[in-house]
């Protein structure tokens, strides 16, 4: 169960890609565990460590001023591709907050939500912009989830807008489980008493091992 | 207004809403493999909780089992650790397993459909983003993250957002040697990695109407790449026809019931899209991609783009990243590009019909010696089936490898990779940087382009190929299901 997001206050870094997929932000080989601690240290692997695990320069989250950041503004469809949960956990160990984009990859929004992680769509210009402003350094944001705002260091104010059920989740850190089981129970049993015969698998399968 | 063959389904499955626009929708089937569900158990131990329905939920070993004998021990230790968690898991939840060494082990998405534990108009979800290959069959079929597979398996339902619709229409007739394959890949190619974003794609026209259930399977599959929620197809008589009589569909007055429900399934004349998207595929011809995103793509006999003519500054980028990490060389010919390997395999293109477009092409044929050239079928029943026709005969004469299931390099979790700046093309769905190993080129096409591609050892086009007659594959001992599913129809019947 997330904690409640309401604001955010850091560092932004730009990422100038588009299409990043979620095989980038978290390869293949890390889906091979067995908890979602510690996932950080892998995250965008291979843009940031050669074969032999040895750390590239280069990666604009391992340049000085640019360390500590955490927002991170990136392009067009981030997050597309495999639906692996993985890459938010991954994301979120490492110390990011939010992700500003024009574009989510659709499970990578949701899986966002799920775990307290901030995206925000701003247009296409706005996010080019603001990743301009942010790769100058040292580019400090204050984002207010309930008032959808993202305030810069000039104080010029750029409104983002998020859908009423996202925004209750981050605002809430909802256990969506208990909701569930609490307030529609009835409903879900409901169903199971109408459900035809005909939408179940079969039940007299001989399957041996 | 009428309404399409998903609001239909949707509106049969949904218990309440939350909100402006959330839906809380009962999951009528639900498809675990070994890698993103054990974070999934583990939490549900820990909060005390229990699947809902471990009747109605399914557990299958894919992603990380090795391709070789299964006699063999499965060197890899977290792969191992990995799938004996979902062996666990499945005991204490009481779930059904298709474990490494069952008859029915395959790709989650090939082996629902041919088990029958994908019918039409059932809500199915995964913790996959390719769910919605089961769309092909007129299921509402989503790829899930792991909370969500979570709440699935606490609560049987999933709270969802109701995705905008889009047609994507194909007409015309296919030109010879040009596949669905070549139509999705064009379709990406044309609408972009995020055109389809918050839509579920529902294929149809002329050409959809005549494609067989598996070739539907690989359009839906890859709908994903162009960024849709999911996608589908109305179901039809060669749906039923491929489920009839499978394990897990229903039999006996079920099946009569089933079918006079699912008629009712039909996408209505006067129902409206958000988005609508043709392609007359008279016109098309083989696809091959040539970057690092599924859009990235060309016709076979085209010139990889120079970065020049792209006039966004991004795109620019994108394009020149692509082509250093690829190792091509801007405006040159595709065709001709030497590779390593090819690999026919994943849940896009590994079921018996692909397999049997491989044999009519190599049948007489070898594969180029310089080439690694791999068979990973779908499925241990796509293998049975495939042996029992006599297929796995012309591919080892052919001097391809025949392996076993499971979803192979298409990702890399397991030995079956390509090295380091080795170049393959591959039937499956994702040319991403690094997907089938650290730094390798994948080349994502057909399984004719791959085939193809193997003989020549080189990047080829398989309209220079000639292919064997469904007769002049001599194939053996087939069966009912066999001849009306998948050889009558090539027969022409
Ligand atoms: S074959 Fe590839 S795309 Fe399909 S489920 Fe396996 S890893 Fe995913």
């Amino acid at each position: 169960m997330p904690e409640p997001v309401k604001k955010i206050r850091g560092k932004a870094a730009p990422l100038e890609i588009d299409d990043v997929d979620t095989d980038q932000i978290i390869p293949a080989q890390f889906l091979k565990v067995l908890t979602r601690k510690g996932l950080g240290a892998y995250l965008f692997y291979r843009w940031r460590f050669d074969e032999e695990g040895r750390p590239k320069e280069g990666f604009v989250l391992d340049r000085p001023e640019f360390r500590d950041a955490t927002i991170l503004v990136a392009g067009r469809n981030f997050g597309i591709g495999s639906s692996r949960e993985n890459a938010v956990w991954a994301l979120m160990d490492y110390g990011i907050r939010c992700v500003i984009a024009s574009s989510f990859g659709d499970i990578f929004y949701g899986n966002s939500v799920k775990n307290g992680l901030l995206c925000i769509r701003l247009e296409d210009e706005r996010v080019k912009s603001l990743r301009a402003e942010a790769a100058k350094g040292g580019l400090f944001l204050d984002i207010d989830v309930e008032a959808e705002k993202i305030t810069m260091p000039s104080g010029e104010v750029i409104k983002f807008s998020l859908e009423p059920a996202v925004k209750k989740w981050l605002l809430e850190g909802l256990d969506e489980i208990e909701a569930t089981i609490r307030g529609y129970d009835e409903k879900i049993r409901e169903y199971e008493n109408r459900m035809s015969h005909f939408k179940m698998p079969r039940k007299d399968v001989l399957h041996t091992e | 207004m009428g309404r399409t063959v998903f609001e239909k389904i949707w509106d049969d499955h949904v218990l309440a809403k939350r909100g402006e626009d959330q839906y809380l929708l009962y999951v009528d089937r639900h498809l675990t493999h070994e890698v993103t569900s054990p974070i999934a158990f583990e939490s549900l131990r820990a909060q005390g909780r229990r699947v809902r329905r471990p009747d109605l939920t399914f557990a299958i070993m894919d992603h990380n089992v090795p391709t070789v004998d299964r006699a063999l021990p499965v060197r890899d230790q977290h792969s191992r650790e990995q799938m004996k968690a979902l062996a666990r898991n499945a005991r204490d939840f009481s779930l059904t397993l298709f474990d490494y060494f069952s008859p029915w082990q395959g790709i989650v998405h090939v082996v629902g459909p041919e088990l029958g534990l994908t019918v039409p108009g059932i809500t199915l979800v995964c913790g996959d983003s390719h769910t919605s290959t089961h769309g092909a069959l007129g299921a509402l079929a989503v790829g899930i993250g792991t909370s969500e597979g979570m709440h699935v398996f606490a609560t049987q339902s999933i709270w969802l957002k109701k995705p905008k619709l889009m047609e994507v229409r194909y007409e015309g007739v296919f030109p010879s040697h040009t596949t669905p394959k070549d139509a999705i890949l064009y379709t990406i190619r044309e609408l972009g990695t995020g055109g389809m974003i918050g839509h579920v794609a529902e294929f149809r026209g002329d050409a959809v109407k005549r494609m067989s259930a598996e070739e539907r399977m690989t359009i839906c599959n890859m709908a994903i790449e162009g960024g849709a929620r999911t996608a589908i197809v109305e179901p039809d008589e060669k749906v039923y026809s491929y489920i009839e009589g499978t394990p897990y569909a229903p039999s006996g007055e079920d099946w009569e019931e089933a079918k006079r429900y699912w008629d009712t399934l039909k996408t209505e004349h006067d129902a409206r899209y958000d988005k609508s998207y043709t392609l007359n595929v008279s016109g098309l011809e083989p696809q091959i991609t040539w970057g690092t995103n599924p859009a990235m793509c060309i016709g076979v006999s085209e010139n990889v783009p120079e970065p020049s003519q792209f006039d966004d500054a991004s795109q620019r980028r994108a394009a020149e990243r692509a082509l250093s990490y690829m190792g091509l060389k801007p405006g040159q010919k595709i065709e001709g590009t030497p590779v390593d390997a090819v690999f026919i395999g994943s849940c896009t293109n590994a079921r018996l019909s692909d397999l049997i477009l491989v044999a009519r092409l190599v049948k007489g044929r070898r594969v180029s010696p310089n080439v690694r050239a791999m068979i990973v079928p779908g499925s241990m029943l796509v293998k049975r089936r495939a042996e029992r026709l006599g297929l796995h005969r012309v591919f080892l004469e052919s001097g391809f490898d025949w392996r076993n299931s499971g979803c192979s390099m298409c990702i890399a979790m397991n030995e079956d990779r390509l090295g380091q700046g080795e170049r393959g093309v591959l039937t499956s769905n994702r040319n991403f940087e690094n997907r089938a190993g650290p730094g390798s080129r994948v080349h994502l096409a057909s399984p004719l382009t791959a085939a193809a591609t193997a003989v020549e050892g080189r990047i080829a086009d398989p309209r220079r190929y000639s292919l064997a007659s469904i007769d002049e594959l001599e194939l053996e001992w087939t069966s009912p299901w066999l001849e009306r599913n998948i050889l009558k129809p090539l027969r022409g019947g």
